[in-house]
């Protein structure tokens, strides 16, 4: 901690472009820098989630102490506690977690790791299952329109995720966990430097699921067999009287799946009839460096370089159908940054470029394709050092299948009065759905897939064109002498132009066709701090999302339009020996969800058209026994609410009715888990 | 013998140029005496007001106002001057006793 007080004070310029590599810098650089002044006099109290009221976009920073809060264990599972965000249940195949922000999936989100796009493309399904939760440092959350530094697609909002950092690191880390749905994890982290300005850390994930469970009796796993390796090597080199900074990261990792029916062994039953199973199996490797250069004398400019190449390699079957696919992908940015008379007025401008090569097979036939694309980007910061800001964003680009196009952005802040803030954001975002690489879940059922358009130049489909549009208002007040505040927000995103995933026409059926929709969101946040150390929060959240299908305008299937979340956390202080003791408590209700169209099915395969409303509770406690190890114990899902077929046709998965995808509720039932972290500061 | 003295000549020469050319970018730090958040964003809104100044930064603790400016256009006088117009001292101008009484009460700091 003291080392990194230093870094802060003596070198901010370039403590402020370290981080400005890692977040745009009009986005979340205030609320950062604010942190770690924060964190400077208070750790203790420190927020794990935090909200600036001087950043310009409607955006929250997570610390790694939020992550703590949930059961484990990647990315995915890290939202639980975050009111902006929804986490689906795991669906009934990969055990995997989708997550929603604005009532829009994550296609429709910015996932960056530093600043660099990482779930994209082929890792659009399981991307974020990539990322284990113990090697982030924080997760920034922007809902809205976003930022053009990083790229065009984003809709709804950016994610972007910043890893421990090799400077910051302490020498080891240990994490071992364990739970009744026999999964079980470790991570290893060792950090050293190794010179005045290299710095390098060695980051280990393996998690497994190697027995077989089947709470629900319907034959299938509840959630699949799973063995992943994930290997990160990173080196930060930081020079602060020269001005230059730079990271080399390099990444692998080994993910294999294998579900389906509780006897399917796949030596013996793959591509037969014996039993339905399915395998998911998955490489990928990363490479990915970053170069800035603060200029001398001048704190306020700099020049940050960015380039990654990935590879990412799926091969998977469910049942009869197979899907494979490799995305190899490059990404380069340029990014200038400086101010225009002085610091009131700041400016970042750069160059992108993007290239993806798809090798993609569906059931055998070749849908691969090659995009690559060019842009400049520039981004102009007002901030008056009062009550206002403003950034508004351009961007120009050369797609090879979207053509020329311009992406422009804005956010707005102004603080009305004291503690209170009113924004405003507006912008395009403009992608190519990769529609089965997205929908994947929907290969294990027994529906057909049609793309109904063949104009595009994507599947057949024309490009995603969406506007969002959001204003929010937060004010801070104090209740009975309580410091507690609330949040309002609503955004509309209005699709010109979406690439629609049908399936209220037919059970048999997954139909692709281009169309209009609309998604309104509304919430209200409410906050309070009873006393020190116990904090409840609390959100109402509102979903209208209405789509043009062939049947009629629908809701989105499987998205509740009512929801209540709250969170309790309590902690005592830590005493003279480091002794705490941590609780939470989360607690999740849904309101009824549409349900995809099965109307048609016979009686026993038929589900209603809309959900069950339902609650979820979640809890963890943990007891640390000094700075070094700590441990703790949770429960998910502790009221044992589950879903009534989990699986339709699942006595029959060969049948026309077989469908793993219609998940609105979770499908294991009571889970418990266990875990402690060691580490040598 | 004769080759060290060309070249410390060269290098005195440097560096006298150097010395009357005027950074764009010289960095100061000069007390204000204030004492609030009121009066931060005063002092720095009244440093941002002369023109040549790309950076202000003032301290709440430490009464430290740390500037960037190009001396081409502007001068830390000017920037003093500026601050004792909306009522707050430096070592070289103070404020007259007109505009500190103008300063909202929380910010009628101790004078020195």
């Amino acid at each position: 901690m003291i080392f990194n007080i230093k870094l802060t004070i003596m070198h901010k310029p370039l403590t402020m472009l370290l981080l400005l590599l890692s977040v745009p810098e009009a986005f979340a650089q205030e609320a950062i820098k604010a942190d770690s002044l924060k964190a400077v006099k208070v750790e203790a109290s420190s927020k794990s989630i935090k909200k600036s009221y001087t950043v310009t976009a409607n955006s929250a920073v997570m610390t790694s102490k939020e992550l703590l809060k949930a059961a484990c264990c990647n990315l995915a599972e890290a939202f639980e506690t975050n009111p902006s965000i929804d986490v689906n249940f795991s669906d009934a195949l990969t055990g995997t977690k989708q997550i929603k922000m604005l009532g829009l999936t994550s296609p429709y989100l910015m996932i960056t790791e530093e600043n660099i796009p990482s779930v994209r493309g082929a890792s659009q399904a399981y991307g974020l299952s990539f990322t284990p939760g113990t090697w982030v440092e924080s997760i920034q959350i922007t809902k809205g329109a976003g930022s053009v530094v990083n790229g065009y697609e984003s809709i709804s909002g950016q994610i972007n995720t910043e890893l421990i950092k090799p400077i910051n690191d302490i020498p080891f880390f240990l994490n071992v966990y364990g739970s009744t749905d026999s999964r079980f994890e470790a991570n290893v982290h060792a950090s050293r430097k190794l010179s005045d300005k290299w710095f390098y850390s060695l980051l280990l994930h393996t998690n497994t699921r190697n027995s077989k469970k089947d709470m629900n009796h319907d034959h299938f796993l509840d959630n699949p067999l799973a063995k992943q390796v994930n290997v990160m090597k990173r080196y930060q080199y930081y020079n602060p009287e020269s001005g230059w900074v730079s990271f080399i990261n390099f990444r692998y990792l080994s993910d294999e799946k294998q579900t389906g029916e509780v006897d399917f062994d796949p030596n013996m039953d793959k591509f037969t009839t014996n039993h339905w199973g399915s395998e998911i199996n998955t490489k990928r490797l990363d490479l990915a460096t970053k170069i800035g250069y603060v200029f001398k004398d001048m704190p306020y400019q700099s020049i940050g370089f960015q380039n990654a190449f990935s590879s990412h390699d799926q091969n998977s079957y469910f049942g009869f159908n197979t899907y494979d696919i490799r995305q190899n992908s490059y990404y380069s940015n340029l990014i200038f940054n400086s101010i225009i008379n002085n610091t009131m007025h700041k400016f970042a401008a750069g160059l992108n470029f993007t290239y993806d090569n798809y090798s993609e097979f569906v059931n055998g036939a070749d849908v691969g394709r090659t995009d690559n694309s060019v842009g400049a980007f520039a981004e102009y910061t007002y901030d008056n050092n009062d009550n206002f800001s403003l950034v508004l964003g351009g961007r120009v680009d050369n797609h090879n299948r979207l053509g020329v196009f311009a992406t422009p952005r804005l956010h707005v802040r102004y603080n009305p009065w004291e503690k209170a803030v009113l924004r405003f954001s507006a912008g395009r975002g403009k992608r190519s759905a990769n529609i089965f690489a997205e929908n994947q879940n929907l290969f294990a059922s027994s529906r057909n897939f049609s793309v109904l358009d063949s104009g595009g130049k994507i599947y057949g489909l024309d490009p995603e064109i969406a506007w969002n549009y959001g204003i929010s208002f937060n004010q801070k007040f104090f209740l009975f002498g309580k410091s507690s505040d609330i949040g309002i927000d609503f955004y509309r995103t209005d699709f010109e132009n979406q690439a629609i995933i049908d399936v209220m026409q037919s059970p048999q059926q997954a139909l692709f066709y281009n169309g209009k929709s609309y998604a309104n969101s509304l919430q209200l946040e409410f906050n309070l701090e009873f006393f020190k150390h116990l904090d409840l929060r609390t959100a109402y959240k509102y979903y209208d999302i209405g789509t043009d299908y062939l049947s009629g305008n629908f809701q989105r299937p499987l998205q509740a339009k009512h929801r209540f979340f709250a969170n309790l956390a309590f902690a005592t202080h830590i005493d003279d020996k480091g002794h705490q003791w941590k609780f939470d408590y989360t607690f999740n209700w849904l309101g009824k969800q549409q349900l995809p169209n099965t109307a048609t099915n016979l009686a026993a395969d038929r589900l209603p058209e809309f959900s069950p409303s339902f609650a979820v509770m979640n809890a963890q406690i943990t007891r640390t026994f000094s700075s070094q190890f700590e441990m703790y114990i949770g429960g998910e899902n502790i009221g044992n609410y589950r879903q009534d077929k989990a699986i339709l046709g699942n006595e029959n998965p060969f049948g026309t009715t077989f469908d793993t995808s219609i998940v609105y509720a979770p499908v294991f039932g009571q889970m418990y888990y266990a875990g402690l972290r060691f580490k040598i500061k | 013998m004769r080759n060290t003295i060309i070249v410390l000549l060269l290098i005195f020469g440097i560096s006298a140029q150097a010395q009357e050319k005027k950074s764009k970018n010289a960095r100061h730090t000069i007390e204000v005496n204030g004492n609030c958040e009121q009066c931060k964003k005063r002092i720095e809104k009244a440093a941002y007001s002369v023109s040549g100044v790309k950076s202000a930064s003032w301290s709440v603790e430490t009464h430290q106002l740390d500037l960037i400016l190009n001396e081409e256009k502007s001068s830390v006088t000017d920037v003093k001057k500026a601050l004792a117009k909306v009522g707050h001292d430096t070592d070289e101008v103070k404020a007259t006793d007109q505009d500190y009484k103008n300063l909202h009460s929380c910010c009628q700091y101790d004078r020195k």
